[in-house]
């Protein structure tokens, strides 16, 4: 999977999980940049992004990103080859 | 089960025509998803949780601060989640000679945190049990060794059960059997306690949500009474009009043993007061038969309260079943194996639930169990005679077909009735009818077993509880009237409901008359009653206009003066 089709999958989550459907996202988007995305929100899109990638992060790199590119390379560390 | 994400959809949904209640929610740890999926769980069962929310961490100095907003915000409900990680925690700073006092401690605690309650609230109290956590210190060991964790939550889980049978507004939301359904790993994920403190998974917190509402819809007196069931292929395998009654499989043998143990569940619930009624597709002799006659059937006919086999529609039918039983369709739950039968019962009785039994027999208890259909928060010794009471109810129907005049009908009933007011024995009952009746009840103010306690003692309040029996039975406690003085010469009608199986026999003029010599000997001039709308109470909208009040605004009320018996064939039993 590329790093286009992770971003799009996230993009779908992310308007899923927080119940809108005008979040646009790319690689330089922070939590500053989205509606609803506070701390709480957070774990909600992490447990749906485990769940949509069938992957588990661990609990420090959960707290590590500091935009979406940073979550896909994350994501993508831990997609099988 | 909907998602947590589908139930925080819920929460902008309109609640304007729910139940409103007052739920106070207090955690050790983080509760905000909890909070959000208790509210749109609430939408589902259509109840409105006013929720108040403290902060984190905050369950002592809430509850123990007389001036807290805990005791301003005055909830009806209080939700308390003690986790095991900060049970763990606090014995992981113990002594090694205090952790075998950690069970006794933490249960002194609630106790502590209960008296409290109650000393500034009615509140009912929901308290999540401890999920287990195994350290492994011991290995199997831990189980012979006071000491351990392992032992001193289990043992701690135990006594909150023995603590809960003494204290009548104390109810425990089972968390430990959630997990053992779901496993830990589905209940707890350690990246989100790490970084939130919360230590329910977020695919949990339905489940979990959905069990503490059950305990709240039963408080507002929104649980099942009834089951029915079909016959053929639910309650046995094979079609005992076709396979004929040696070759219906029931018993210890092969697929025998799923129907034979599927009886076993609901003759328990049949014992507990669930009224079991039959709902088959059958002529009704051979309907009949194996109840009869087949030596490996747990339920014999005694056990089922209305017997419906025929070849009419299944819907129509249930409503039959209704109708003789004087329930709502939403307390009533129909189990069948057939999918159209269960579809069309489904269409054309919206209310009624109907479980889609999974297809293989075998697999009908596990199914059932989660589902937790049968929540209640009472449980008397009359739960166990109900179906004895139906079937009576039954054969009187069958004898008032054979009078013309209704009046020599009651007669022949020799009604009798005792009269007492609230006391210790009567209290539970008392309690329980509170939460019963829907129908039959002016203004579905609910009582819980303390407060029926406390109206003894307080002097402006006069009780009566009526039983009623006839030539065919004892009906057992089936009416409660609570008066408050309003002033020297009116008395308020605060509560009066009644049991539906006693409609029609003229019980309403015996409590009238009784209540009004009470007021006359007393020197009240007026009784005044008023009747509240509630989404089940319409049978009783014209209640005080039928018994000859008079309506002033809001209210109804009887000049006692000018008060004439009525015509009643009840007498008092001493």
């Amino acid at each position: 999977m590329d790093g286009n089709e992770i971003l799009k999958q996230l993009n779908e989550i992310f308007n899923e999980e927080l119940d809108t459907d005008d979040i646009k996202l790319n690689n330089r988007t922070t939590a500053n940049d989205v509606d609803g995305w506070d701390s709480l929100s957070h774990i909600q899109l992490v447990v749906a992004i485990e769940k949509r990638f069938k992957i588990r992060f661990t609990a420090k790199e959960i707290q590590s990103w500091n935009n979406i590119g940073e979550l896909i390379d994350c994501i993508n560390n831990k997609l099988p080859v | 089960m909907q998602t947590f994400s589908q139930l925080k959809k819920n929460l902008k949904k309109n609640f304007s025509n729910h139940k409103k209640i007052k739920v106070a929610l207090l955690g050790d740890t983080a509760t905000q998803f909890l909070q959000q999926a208790l509210r749109g769980t609430g939408f589902e069962q259509g109840v409105d949780l006013q929720i108040w929310e403290a902060d984190f961490n905050q369950i002592e100095r809430q509850i123990f601060d007389p001036s807290s907003e805990l005791f301003e915000f005055n909830p009806e409900v209080i939700i308390i989640f003690h986790s095991a990680h900060k049970l763990l925690g606090s014995y992981n700073k113990l002594k090694p000679s205090a952790q075998s006092s950690l069970a006794d401690t933490q249960l002194s605690l609630v106790n502590n945190i209960v008296t409290s309650i109650n000393s500034q609230l009615k509140a009912k109290i929901i308290y999540y049990n401890y999920s287990e956590i195994d350290d492994s210190v011991f290995g199997n060991y831990g189980n012979k060794i006071e000491s351990s964790f392992l032992f001193q939550l289990r043992k701690l889980n135990c006594e909150l059960m023995g603590f809960a049978t003494k204290q009548s507004n104390f109810f425990l939301c089972d968390l430990s059997s959630i997990q053992n359904q779901y496993g830990k790993s589905s209940l707890f994920q350690t990246s989100i306690y790490i970084n939130t403190e919360m230590v329910l998974t977020i695919d949990i917190l339905p489940v979990v949500a959905k069990k503490t509402i059950d305990i709240i819809a039963a408080m507002s007196g929104n649980f099942k009474k009834c089951l029915i069931l079909d016959l053929d292929n639910t309650m046995w395998g094979g079609i005992i009009g076709d396979d004929g009654l040696e070759n219906i499989q029931l018993g210890s043998l092969g697929i025998g043993k799923a129907f034979t143990e599927f009886q076993y569940w609901i003759k328990k619930l049949k014992n507990r007061g669930i009224i079991l009624a039959v709902c088959s597709k059958n002529a009704e002799s051979i309907a009949k038969e194996p109840f009869e006659k087949h030596p490996d059937m747990i339920l014999r006919l005694e056990d089922i309260a209305v017997f419906i086999a025929n070849w009419e529609n299944k819907a129509d039918n249930i409503r039959q079943i209704q109708n003789i039983l004087n329930i709502g369709f939403d307390s009533m739950v129909f189990l069948d194996d057939n999918p159209f039968e269960r579809n069309m019962v489904r269409e054309n009785i919206p209310d009624i639930i109907v479980p889609e039994l999974p297809e293989d027999p075998a697999e009908y208890l596990e199914f059932l169990y989660p589902l937790n259909l049968f929540e209640t928060i009472s449980f008397s010794n009359e739960d166990a005679e109900r179906t004895k009471q139906y079937q009576v109810e039954i054969e009187r129907s069958v004898l008032q077909k054979n009078f013309t005049n209704e009046d020599d009908f009651l007669q022949s009933l020799n009604m009798s009735s005792v009269v007492e007011p609230f006391n210790k024995f009567n209290t539970p009952r008392v309690a329980q009818l509170s939460q019963r009746s829907n129908q039959f009840n002016l203004r579905t103010v609910r009582y819980t077993e303390t407060e029926i306690e406390d109206t003894i003692i307080d002097k402006n309040i006069i009780s009566f509880t009526f039983t009623l029996s006839d030539k065919f039975g004892d009906n057992g406690m089936i009416c409660v009237i609570i008066l408050k003085k309003e002033n020297d010469i009116t008395l308020f009608i605060d509560t009066w409901f009644m049991s539906c199986r006693v409609l029609k026999r003229g019980m309403e003029n015996f409590v009238l008359n009784i209540i009004a010599a009470y007021a006359a000997a007393n020197r009240y001039t007026f009784l005044k009653g008023e009747y509240i709308a509630s989404a089940k109470n319409e049978m009783v909208k014209n209640h005080y206009f039928h018994l000859g009040f008079q309506q002033s605004a809001d209210y109804w009320v009887l000049n006692i003066d000018k008060y004439e018996q009525k015509k009643c064939f009840i007498q008092t039993k001493k």
